[in-house]
């Protein structure tokens, strides 16, 4: 394997990375705060739709990102009132919001576009373009370093720029301000927090919220960076994918970036061979395909230390009986 | 309660055979859905133009997972309706087992064989079909590398693959064929996200003209070969005009043919076997204002020597379903 087929598939590592990373994090916020999401999928799902609707109407694709993270802060929300106020089971809340989002997408493009369920292929602004860094064109010539910066670093979308820099975003608001600690604290003892006098359900819906906008984005990225346009069902299973590096991750910020890297690898390796040989044995791209859940029964299964989720997880905060 | 009964049985009773008076036919969509601007799309286009045609109408059904195949065949033939078109392989287990029940009723299967007195079977010779498009994809090639792929890894999917194969050898012994599936699972239909991917993979393995036989993913996979200025052929109805001057051409399958048959032999339609191939029109590739630039006039003639051969059996394309093995291709 040359060096130049190791970029490539570190490339295509860092498309594939990026969804699941932004869709991690969502779910680290939600569930570091006590309220379980698996909805994940479904709110990209409806952020990928509306943030293509929207750009093939207008044109403009940073109005497409914004209709993208409304639709999915308003099923954010939905999962909020549902859990959080009325302390309903979480888990059905989210499945219920996948299903919503996979009719919802379809039903409504096929009455705004008659194209059965998909939107119009988004053409100029209407998509995010790869994006330069500075002397990403000088730099080329230079053995080694030049190929990673130019071809590896730089000319991805915006977007994925925003979800690596929101890796450092999250350990900080996590771990070093009076926000973050209230927030993790609510997802261990609510009944702590409330003593301290501070709200239980305001914080949890801040961090519902924010959840919907990080899921809002990565879904803009699926339609409008990565593709062109909304095919229904797009988001093939990436939602649950993330949920899975996320207890691979053990709920901690930069091990989710490690694992949603060390998950698009593995996808990108799938894609770029199908059977590899290792030493007269084939292992078929089906092996590889399955890895990332595999990995995460092992870890779940306590074999490589332990995955302990949140304490508070999954409950619904009772004030007074 | 004891009133309800009857007069619910005799309701239900006068709706099955109102249903059965009509006889309308029915069309049963796969996974990929009505609007997959691919194979579920043709034959919903062949069953509108029989409604128009006609003036009379039809019933549909598209599915939301594998459970419902069997209930939907039984609701229909419950209902009555004659008869009952299928699109789709994976519907042969389900139709194995309903049709003997309902020895009235016709039924139709594309793209599977299933044997009963009533029904009838449509299988395309998608491998002549991608023959001639590989033949083209190796013309048009400049790397002497094309790509090929897929959706779901089912034998349907690499017949496409092989004859595809087959067709580029032809044209150009030394060309490489690489060939790529999506997934294993239904999901493999539905991933442009993942064939985008794919075609990149594929391009910076030195393919610049690619063939998806993928559904919706199918999708992604022609935008990238867009984007990134090579060629891309298309599939089961003609998708030239998605990306104008970017597809070389489109492999078709007339599917809404075979529906618009079933549908106006109605009730009465001859049960069996019936293969549409390259001699009668059932697979061919597509020619438009969009690709008239690609494709030059030697290319052309080329292919259509070779299917007039392909027609005439002087060329024989090996057919992957029919021993599980490709000459021309390893999978």
């Amino acid at each position: 394997m040359d060096f130049l087929t190791i970029i490539q598939l570190l490339d295509s590592t860092v498309r594939l990375a990026t969804p699941l990373l932004l869709a991690c994090l969502a779910g680290l916020f939600s569930e570091r705060a006590g309220i379980f999401d698996i909805g994940l999928e479904g709110k990209m799902l409806m952020a990928a739709f509306f943030s293509a609707a929207v750009a093939a109407v207008t044109g403009n694709v940073w109005l497409g990102l914004l209709a993208g993270i409304g639709s999915s802060l308003l099923l954010a929300a939905l999962h909020g009132v549902a859990s959080i106020t009325f302390r309903g089971n979480q888990l059905i809340s989210g499945v219920a919001i996948n299903f919503l989002a996979a009719g919802m997408t379809v039903l409504i493009a096929q009455d705004w576009f008659q194209q059965g369920g998909r939107t119009p292929s988004l053409i100029g602004g209407g998509r995010f373009t790869p994006f330069d860094l500075p002397f990403a064109g000088s730099v080329s010539g230079v053995p080694v370093l030049g190929p990673i910066y130019s071809e590896l670093l730089s000319g991805h979308s915006i977007l994925v720029y925003i979800a690596f820099l929101a890796v450092p975003a999250t350990w900080w608001v996590l771990f070093r301000t009076r926000f973050g600690l209230r927030l993790r604290a609510v997802g261990e003892n609510p009944a702590a927090v409330d003593t301290a006098g501070v709200s239980v359900v305001g914080l949890r819906y801040a961090a519902v919220l924010i959840c919907g906008l990080l899921c809002g984005i990565a879904g803009a990225y699926l339609a409008t960076a990565l593709q062109a346009g909304f095919v229904k069902d797009m988001t093939a299973g990436r939602g649950f994918i993330a949920l899975a590096a996320l207890i691979f991750a053990k709920w901690r910020p930069w091990h989710a970036m490690g694992a949603c890297l060390l998950f698009g690898l593995l996808q990108a390796i799938a894609l770029r061979f199908q059977n590899i040989e290792l030493g007269g044995i084939t292992i078929p791209v089906q092996a590889m395909d399955a890895l990332p859940y595999v990995l995460t029964v092992v870890i779940l299964a306590g074999f490589v230390g332990k995955a302990i989720p949140p304490r508070a997880g999954g409950e619904p905060y009772v004030k007074e009986r | 309660m004891t009133l309800m009964k009857p007069l619910m049985g005799a309701a239900a009773s006068l709706a099955l055979t109102a249903g059965a008076a009509l006889a309308e036919p029915a069309l049963i969509f796969d996974l990929g859905g009505k609007f997959d601007k691919s194979f579920n799309e043709a034959a919903h286009g062949g069953a509108q133009r029989w409604a128009e045609e006609t003036g009379e109408t039809y019933r549909e059904i598209e599915l939301q997972s594998e459970a419902q195949r069997e209930q939907a065949l039984r609701r229909f033939a419950e209902a009555g309706a004659n008869p009952i078109v299928m699109v789709g392989f994976a519907f042969a287990d389900a139709l194995g087992q309903v049709a003997a029940d309902y020895p009235d009723t016709k039924f139709t299967i594309i793209d599977m064989v299933v044997e009963g007195d009533n029904v009838r079977s449509v299988v395309f010779n998608e491998h002549e079909g991608s023959y001639l498009v590989g033949m083209m994809a190796a013309m048009a090639s400049k790397s002497n590398t094309v790509g090929f792929i897929g959706g779901m890894d089912i034998p349907l999917i690499r017949k496409f693959a092989c004859g595809y194969a087959q067709g580029v050898s032809a044209a150009n012994p030394d060309a490489k064929v690489i060939a790529n599936m999506t997934g294993t699972t239904p999901a493999a239909w539905n991933d442009p996200v993942k064939g985008s991917e794919l075609t990149k993979a594929q391009i910076s393995q030195g393919a610049d003209v690619v063939y998806a036989a993928a559904g919706g993913t199918g999708v992604g996979v022609l935008q990238t070969a867009a984007d990134e200025g090579i060629l891309s052929i298309g599939v089961d109805s003609n998708q030239n005009h998605l990306h104008p001057g970017q597809v070389l051409t489109s492999m078709t399958k007339n599917v809404g043919n075979a529906v618009f048959e079933a549908f106006s032999d109605g009730a009465d339609m001859e049960t069996g076997f019936s293969v549409m191939g390259l001699s009668n029109g059932g697979v061919g590739y597509a020619m438009d204002e969009h690709n008239a630039s690609l494709v030059s006039a030697e290319m052309q003639s080329a292919v259509d020597d070779a299917a007039a051969k392909i027609a005439s059996g002087e060329i024989k394309v090996h057919d992957y379903m029919s021993d599980d093995s490709c000459p021309a291709l390893s999978f």
